[in-house]
């Protein structure tokens, strides 16, 4: 008789079911069935994702805010020398730096001011201010001279304590006037030039007429002796200036780099060297790449620390709940109903985690903004991204625990649990 | 599948565990046929193979020798899945110590095994209510089990065991874990279901349920020793 209920059974027996809402609703109930070992679980994502999200944030912020300020001064420097490098190769190939340099630069579009400048060799002469020896002091000191064209001061944006800077007459005249570096005037004791002191290099006389007190740019002119180049032709046979300085309005630093050589040496323009700032875009990402290596590694060793936190919490709640796993395969879980609670569990708890991570990582940046003063900046896909990152972490944590729960045998669970 | 067919059927069934390189038999030979509507005592020692009759029978573990018909249909042809389904759809499971989730309420307990059996979501919190009402724990539906003493307990697990209008319910020891007066309110329980129709097979050290059964069937070192 059995038999042939047996083989009269035709339709097959339909496997476990389980709907997708049934599992998210059983995974929930898991996680709120201990809220305060869930909250600790999620902790470790949640720094993890925060650190994250505030490096990517704050490298984005102080990137954009070092470029800012950058800008003011470096970003509208150009330096055009004449000088050869180590490998400048053909011995002493140099162009000479014309005379009119200086006009020739300002008729480029996006120059604001230039000048030129060069040592000037004196022949070892000593400077010293008055031609009376003075046994107790030190009188006579060995000082750079450099000749520079009218619009330096402009270029270097230098300021004067006192007095004034020379111009193209006194050079056209080869006047015998000199500018003293603050450092320079110190050493020779001159302070006024109301009354036209002297100094001598060698036995070169020069009427002071003004004193620099500060410098932006080449900060050697502080200690220094300044001539007109005119009067440094007359007097030392000074022949070329060997760098000009050129102020450029913001954004034009690429252009003027490129024409100025060509303006100062039309026939040789490679020869001569140009320092320009480096391009905002080129900045921006070497500050964001130095800070984001640093702590991105910071903030993936949180996230490890976090997906070993969850992990370690799911498989402590998996061998906790060992009798709960044998019921529900009794009342007719699948080992994969089992597998797939586990694993959602601990994926929601990432991506929970992943969720108040990118919160707070937004709300620190932020913050750090806020102190600093600065504009907060944030990629869009960065506190999108986050909670995902957060979820796979959880994903990847709850895997071993959930086949360990799936491999469980019920009649084994049940015994135990 | 006939109405007259027995609900459970092995076969010279064996069943032996491998330790090292001895094998010890817990099951030897083991022929039973339970029949619609039947309640069955399965007794003897501990050690007897009661339990392992149980799980062979609970599809929880499968035979090493023999056949198990359930319904009819031979379960050594099923595989895992389908051997789920069945457990979730046809059979109801009671244990001596209740297995009954702390943190879920009573009725969401018994909504647990409806999950599984593929019951329409909209009947779902009606057939929990109404098992429980079977069981007398209408008053308790929201409490969590931790407030209900061990007998509630043990009534949660048979309305969960009943919710899905099993075949069969297998009972390991139901009344283990639970003072005589208690225990004797769940064979009390037991006889009313079996007065409905209820097929039942309990495991059980007790004389006390035994007596309640229809037959009861001794177990000793894995074999049937009496059919009484």
């Amino acid at each position: 008789m059995t038999d042939a209920v047996v083989s009269g059974n035709a339709e097959p027996v339909a496997p476990a079911r389980m709907s997708p809402r049934d599992l998210v609703a059983e995974a929930i109930a898991g996680i709120f069935a201990r809220p305060g070992r869930t909250v600790l679980t999620v902790l470790g994502t949640v720094l993890g994702i925060g650190a994250l999200v505030a490096t990517l944030g704050v490298a984005k912020t102080a990137g954009n805010q070092i470029v800012g300020r950058f800008d003011e001064l470096a970003a509208t420097s150009v330096l055009v020398t004449n000088e050869q490098g180590f490998f400048g190769g053909g011995g002493d190939v140099r162009v000479e730096i014309p005379v009119d340099a200086e006009t020739r630069i300002l008729r480029l579009n996006g120059v604001t001011a230039a000048g030129s400048m060069g040592p000037v060799d004196v022949g070892g002469a000593l400077v010293r201010s008055v031609p009376i020896p003075d046994p107790l002091a030190q009188t006579e000191f060995q000082m750079s001279v450099y000749g520079a064209s009218p619009g330096l001061l402009g270029a270097v944006r230098g300021e004067l304590t006192t007095g004034r800077w020379f111009d193209s007459g006194h050079s056209e005249r080869a006047d015998r006037v000199a500018i003293l570096g603050t450092g320079a005037a110190q050493r020779l004791n001159v302070t006024r030039v109301a009354q036209q002191p002297v100094v001598f290099i060698g036995d070169e006389a020069f009427v002071v007429i003004g004193i620099l007190d500060s410098v932006r740019r080449q900060p050697e002119l502080l200690n220094a002796v300044i001539v007109p180049e005119g009067t440094a032709r007359d007097v030392y046979g000074y022949t070329s200036a060997s760098t000009v300085q050129i102020d450029v309005e913001i954004g034009a630093a690429s252009l003027i780099a490129e024409q100025a050589p060509i303006a100062l040496s039309p026939d040789e323009p490679s020869l001569l060297r140009v320092q320009k700032p480096p391009e905002p875009a080129d900045l921006r990402r070497d500050v964001e790449s130095d800070i984001n290596a640093l702590f991105l590694v910071l903030g993936g060793v949180s996230l490890l620390v976090g997906a070993i936190g969850i992990a370690n919490v799911t498989l402590v709640s998996v061998l906790e709940r060992v009798g709960e796993i044998g019921l529900r395969r009794a009342l007719g879980a699948a080992r994969r109903h089992v597998a797939g609670q586990f694993l959602l569990e601990s994926t929601a708890m990432g991506l929970v985690g992943g969720i108040i991570g990118a919160s707070i990582g937004v709300l620190l940046v932020v913050a750090i903004s806020a102190v600093r003063t600065w504009t907060p900046v944030l990629d869009p896909w960065v506190p999108l991204a986050a909670p995902l990152v957060g979820a796979l972490t959880g994903l990847v944590a709850g895997l071993y625990p959930a086949l360990r729960a799936a491999a469980m045998e019920p009649v084994e669970a049940l015994r135990s649990g | 599948m006939t109405l007259d067919a027995p609900v459970v059927e092995l076969r010279d069934v064996s069943r032996t565990f491998a330790a090292g390189d001895v094998s010890v038999p817990a099951l030897a030979d083991a022929s039973l046929s339970v029949l619609r509507g039947e309640y069955v005592a399965v007794v003897g020692p501990s050690g007897s193979g009661k339990s392992t009759m149980l799980n062979v029978l609970g599809l929880l573990d499968r035979p090493t020798e023999g056949s198990y018909l359930f319904e009819g249909i031979d379960t050594s042809s099923l595989n895992e899945g389908q051997r789920a389904g069945l457990r979730s759809r046809r059979m109801g499971f009671v244990f001596q110590s209740f297995h009954v989730l702390a943190h879920r309420s009573v009725v969401e307990n018994v909504l647990l095994s409806t999950i599984y059996s593929g019951m329409p979501r909209n009947d779902r919190v009606a057939a929990a209510k109404a098992a429980l009402l079977r069981v007398g724990l209408g008053h308790r539906m929201d409490f969590l089990p931790t407030k209900l003493s061990g007998g509630e307990r043990q009534r949660v697990a048979i309305a969960r065991a009943l919710v899905t209008r099993p075949a069969i319910l297998l009972a390991d020891e139901p009344t283990g874990n639970l003072d005589s007066a208690t225990g004797a309110g769940v064979l009390e329980l037991f006889d009313e279901l079996r007065a409905e129709g209820l097929t039942l097979v309990v495991v059980t050290h007790d004389s006390e349920v035994s007596g309640h059964a229809d037959r009861a069937i001794r177990l000793r070192d894995g074999r049937i020793e009496v059919a009484l």
